[in-house]
């Protein structure tokens, strides 16, 4: 169960989208998805899946793969469909007891089906194409001209670092606490909802209790290796600017500012 | 390297009750030396390495690390650069998620150049033999293998001494063979102090000096023959005595010709067919 849990899923390939910046991925992802709210036809949406699709090519990764990021998703996507067909009201075209269906809620229940789709497509190309650590620094260097009112960019990106270190360790931990109290006779997969929820609680505890203990040990370990936040830091590997970042950009500026201008109802 | 002088150290239990974990230590380690500290849980052990690098100061003395006082918050970047400090938990000292880039966290935290980083990673990777492994992501490695990492991120800040608290307590045998072999590399090799705190007898063996501490006090002192020839001593402080030196005891009264000092297998071998 615990396994098939798996978060920054980043394929090493060569291809001219893995070796963008992360910042230039970021931001165009960004914009995406401002487009995605701002644009209003089915046209625009076809448009934008387009961009998508030859972003997915040139990545070099199986269409397929992209799109299996979606079957986590699928429940939300599915309860949404049907939440926007049966309370959108509108011309009625299929009554089902209680319940109908109108024409604006197809419409509509559709129409937002495939901004989700498009939202995780275009996040799940970001994560699958970029290193969590060039990830992380992306955000680092983006955020860093917000420290000035505040915003701790660089204690967010190490946050960032040591949450996605340490989620296999806590996995596999997870797994061990569950065999250990399975053994002593906990069930976790009878019962109903409210029953099940209780049944976590042998599970949590000693979880989170090893959690804080890590916690503890590893700030222990990071300043003893002289960490003291981002001051006088440097950095291993350096992000660099390169022509194609910037051209990706602007193509990217350019291609959605069109369809935003163009398909804005 | 490091000097101590009538250092006592002092925990506030949660109870109110004051707890004297370090009591009254003079100690002495020059540079080069390789430093066994044993005696079990609650000696104090634990408690006097974390002076080392000034994870404690002291309640009351002094302790010098190349000549600083511990006790000068001003140095203490510098005092932590000297002193590198390796824990019991591989799992809970690697930051990053990465091999290269934890090994790189500690010269990125004293503002290296990136170039003279990459140089020391790779260097650091290279001499605990992990190089392959840059890439990698720690959590699939094996124990011995994260330690080693963790040893690497140290001796990329290029310390002169590492102070290893029971690095090898979560090991497996194959772990803690090759981490014992991995600091006496460093130790014979590059000149690096090493302070190994363990509970490990034949990994005390392989120091060049024994100190066994008991009720926050240094209670023996010595070459690891003299320390672990005293096996009845050893006894009364409740430790064990490495399995050979105990047979050599036996086999020395009943009139076989071995010294009771024998330590490892190979000297009693030697000493056997010598005969």
């Amino acid at each position: 169960m615990v396994n098939t849990i798996t978060i920054g899923q980043y394929v090493p390939a060569e291809s001219i989208i893995h070796e963008l910046d992360p910042r230039t991925k970021i931001g165009a992802v960004t914009l995406l998805i401002v487009a995605l709210f701002l644009v209003n036809s089915f046209t625009g949406y076809g448009l934008i899946t387009g961009f998508l699709g030859v972003a997915i090519l040139l990545s070099g990764l199986p269409v397929r793969f992209v799109m299996r990021s979606i079957r986590p998703l699928v429940i939300i996507i599915i309860f949404t469909f049907i939440l926007n067909i049966f309370m959108t009201p509108g011309k009625t075209l299929l009554l089902l007891g209680p319940l109908q269906v109108t024409d604006t809620g197809l419409y509509r229940g559709t129409f937002m089906s495939i901004r989700l789709v498009l939202l995780i497509l275009a996040t799940s190309l970001l994560t699958l194409t970029t290193s969590p650590i060039r990830l992380t620094d992306g955000v680092e260097r983006i955020l860093a001209p917000f420290k000035r009112v505040g915003v701790p960019a660089h204690e967010l990106a190490m946050m960032m670092t040591i949450a996605l270190r340490f989620i296999p360790t806590l996995l596999e931990e997870t797994d061990r606490i569950m065999k250990a109290q399975m053994a002593r006779g906990a069930d976790f997969e009878s019962g109903n909802l409210v029953g099940r929820a209780k049944n976590l609680v042998p599970l949590l505890v000693p979880l989170f209790i090893s959690a804080f203990r890590r916690a503890d040990e590893l700030a222990t370990a990071m300043e003893a290796r002289c960490y003291r936040g981002d001051e006088g830091r440097t950095k291993l590997t350096q992000l660099v600017v390169r022509r194609v970042d910037v051209v990706a950009l602007l193509a990217t500026v350019a291609f959605l500012t069109g369809t935003v201008i163009w398909f804005r109802v | 390297m490091i000097r101590v002088e009538g250092l006592t150290h002092v925990y506030q239990t949660r109870q109110g009750q004051e707890l004297k974990a370090v009591d009254g230590v003079d100690l002495n380690i020059a540079p080069g030396e390789f430093v066994a500290i044993i005696g079990h849980n609650g000696s104090g052990k634990s408690t006097l390495a974390k002076h080392f690098n000034a994870l404690l100061t002291p309640t009351s003395g002094r302790v010098w690390v190349a000549g600083i006082s511990t006790s000068d918050a001003g140095r203490l970047w510098e005092i932590r650069q000297k002193v590198g400090m390796v824990f019991q938990n591989p799992d809970n000292q690697i930051v990053a998620t990465t091999v290269e880039e934890d090994a790189a966290f500690g010269p990125e935290n004293l503002g290296v150049a990136p170039a003279e980083i990459r140089r020391r990673v790779d260097e650091a990777l290279q001499a605990v033999g992990m190089e392959e492994y840059a890439r990698h992501a720690p959590h699939l490695l094996s124990g011995g293998q994260k330690q080693r990492v963790a040893i690497a991120g140290v001796l990329a800040m290029r310390p002169a001494c590492i102070v290893l608290d029971e690095p090898t307590a979560m090991l497996d045998p194959v772990g803690r063979e090759e981490v014992l072999g991995t600091i006496k590399r460093l130790n014979r090799d590059e000149g690096i102090t090493v302070v190994l705190i363990t509970h490990f007898m034949e990994e005390a063996v392989e120091a060049g000096r024994v100190i066994v501490m008991e009720n926050g006090r240094i209670v023996m002192d010595g070459k690891p023959k003299e320390v672990f020839s005293q096996v009845r001593r050893l006894k009364e402080l409740h430790l064990d005595v490495p399995p050979i030196t105990e047979l050599a005891q036996s086999l020395a009264r009943e009139g076989v010709p071995v010294t009771p000092d024998t330590l490892t297998v190979e000297e009693m071998v030697q000493q056997l067919l010598g005969n």
